[in-house]
């Protein structure tokens, strides 16, 4: 005998089935794959504990036993590594204020005012975006050369002066969307261009500021091929060759002093993405780059 | 008339004056990009055609030998062999790393809870590349005590010399790049999640599968971002460089001898400017030529809103 309880639980049995299943098969078609991202993430703290000489120890061990915490220290003696880390933020925040104020003047320009030739200009910036850094490094390099440039912080922070294109476009975006009527009321109250921008356009637009700033840290940060052209005596080196120098060490060049030496290099870039996240996923959303 | 003559004029050169102000201005705050345009890449990519014409070797002023680098390229082993070895990177781990990029964004868009912590962990390998993730690899990739074998030890399977035989090393390259798939998987998400719920409701009522759905309203409605992303990545896959260089240093028998990597040897390790420079042409020669094929390729596949 069929009862209407029955009934209905039958069916809500069914609904369940229909929409729990594909949300059970979507996880564990995810879980794998979000595993097999973790992984090198969790291998690399967990390594960053364990005892010198665990590299080499089989089977591997996720979880160090015993947990040591010597790895950091030694990263310190063996390496001039605070030295390296303000090196790195000499060139990262000169690189990141140079950036966001050079673009915000041309972004500016690009969105608000008319000028021959603007468009086509507009154009050429876009197809540089393109142009891939290996294709005007040697003259570059050459060009900075003649200048005694090389082995100082110029060839790495003075192009950010220039307003780099990513920065511009994505600048030049959020003004657009910023309401005009707000600048020309300025404009009629006789404010000029540059205090439209720095007074009015500029705190309207810290979302897009802070994606540029965002992106701009991470790939200075980061960068290798920069430094390693540019820079060639030791304690001129930003913390991404210091680490990678590490190697070369008797001691260093085991796994868990440069496992944390990993960690310690990549926890500014983490917090960051941690903090800012939302303009991360913007700033990837409007220009279709990747960090 | 004569009064509304007067009136009339100095407002017109106002008007004029104000719009050649704009535009003087206008020029005025380009100039920042414009010269830097000039100074870093207009005249560097001048410069290097030119070298890339001459013998230069840095301590001597450069010597014009016309076609020479390029007539050398044709005969120089290691150029095959980097042309070789980014050639099949690109074909492999562009392809796959977009497919797989593709599958999690769809995954993610089913509104799962917890899709957003797992976007984000997507997205951290992108955060930290460069140098700690290539020493974390090397680690990994060890033969005999990285963690990688020993999980295909655990099915049975006894793990290659990921880094030490030329016929896998490139594989332990394209599996690291399927690592990094987190930035393509965020442009798609977010171009599935611009696409009209309108839509798939109507093709339902109308008795469309999902699947249909995917291929005749998703697909469809993703393609620019598809297409973008395609892009990018080819772009990208010509410039691998610093996992390459730290984790084999192009090794084993040259089996990871990037193309970036090679050019990278002859200019700062050998001084063979013309020649890296002429490599340099190349490369842009060859990036140039694989965004226009996929852009004409994809023409008849693409379908941009509104156009």
């Amino acid at each position: 005998m069929t009862t209407a309880a029955s009934i209905r639980r039958r069916r809500s049995a069914r609904r369940i089935v229909r929409d729990v299943a594909p949300k059970v098969l979507v996880y564990l078609l995810l879980l794998p794959l979000t595993f097999f991202i973790i992984m090198p993430f969790a291998w690399m703290v967990g390594s960053s504990f364990k005892p010198i000489g665990s590299g080499i120890k089989f089977p591997p061990q996720f979880i160090p036993n015993p947990i040591v915490f010597t790895n950091y220290p030694l990263v310190f003696k063996t390496i001039p590594f605070l030295m390296y880390t303000r090196n790195s933020l000499i060139v990262t925040l000169t690189v990141i204020v140079g950036e966001v104020l050079s673009a915000s003047v041309v972004g500016y320009s690009f969105a608000r005012l008319r000028f021959p030739g603007r468009d086509f200009m507009f154009v050429v910036l876009l197809a540089t975006m393109m142009i891939p850094y290996p294709v005007t490094m040697v003259p570059t390099f050459i060009v900075f050369k003649i200048l005694r440039w090389v082995d100082t912080y110029l060839p790495l922070t003075i192009p950010a002066f220039f307003a780099p294109p990513f920065a511009v476009f994505l600048l030049r975006q959020f003004f657009l969307t910023v309401n005009r009527e707000l600048d020309d009321a300025a404009k009629v109250d006789g404010c000029n261009e540059l205090r439209i921008l720095f007074q009015i356009l500029m705190p309207l637009s810290k979302p897009a500021l802070t994606t540029v700033a965002i992106f701009s840290f991470t790939a200075n940060w980061n960068d290798f091929l920069g430094p390693l052209i540019y820079l060639s005596s030791a304690r001129m080196y930003t913390l991404a060759l210091g680490i990678n120098y590490l190697r070369s060490f008797r001691g260093g060049g085991d796994l868990a002093p440069q496992m944390a030496a990993a960690v310690m290099f990549s926890l500014p870039c983490i917090v960051l993405f941690f903090l800012g996240q939302k303009y991360f996923v913007q700033g990837i959303v409007t220009t279709g780059l990747k960090g | 008339m004569a009064r509304s003559g007067t009136l009339a004029g100095p407002r017109r050169r106002n008007g004029m004056g104000l719009a050649r102000r704009e535009a003087m201005m206008g020029l005025l705050l380009v100039s920042p990009w414009l010269l830097g345009f000039l100074i870093f890449t207009l005249g560097p990519m001048v410069a290097s055609l030119w070298f890339s014409f001459c013998e230069y070797k840095v301590i001597q002023p450069p010597r014009w030998i016309g076609l020479g680098n390029y007539q050398r390229m044709f005969t120089d082993d290691l150029f095959y062999k980097s042309l070789s070895v980014t050639t099949r990177y690109t074909l492999v781990s562009v392809p796959l790393g977009i497919l797989a990029a593709l599958a999690v964004a769809v995954l993610l868009n089913q509104n799962v809870p917890g899709a957003r912590v797992i976007r984000t962990i997507f997205y951290l390998p992108s955060v930290v590349s460069g140098v700690a993730v290539a020493l974390v690899f090397s680690w990994i990739f060890n033969y005999r005590f990285g963690i990688l074998n020993y999980v295909i030890g655990l099915f049975g399977i006894r793990g290659p010399d990921w880094l030490g035989r030329p016929q896998w090393a490139l594989w332990a390259f394209i599996l690291m790049s399927l690592w990094g798939i987190g930035g393509n998987m965020i442009i798609l998400l977010a171009a599935l999640q611009g696409v009209p719920v309108s839509l798939h409701e109507a093709a339902e009522i109308d008795g469309a599968n999902s699947f249909v759905r995917f291929w005749t309203i998703t697909m469809p409605m993703i393609s620019p971002a598809l297409l973008l992303v395609t892009i990018m990545s080819i772009i990208g896959s010509w410039q691998v460089f610093t996992s390459a260089y730290i984790m084999t240093g192009g090794g084993p028998a040259y089996a990871t001898l990037f193309y970036l990597l090679y050019l990278y040897r002859n200019a700062f390790s050998w001084f063979e400017m013309g020649y890296a420079s002429a490599m340099a042409w190349v490369l842009f020669v060859i990036i140039l030529v694989c965004t226009l094929l996929t852009l004409r390729g994809s023409q008849s596949l693409v379908h941009y809103e509104g156009a």
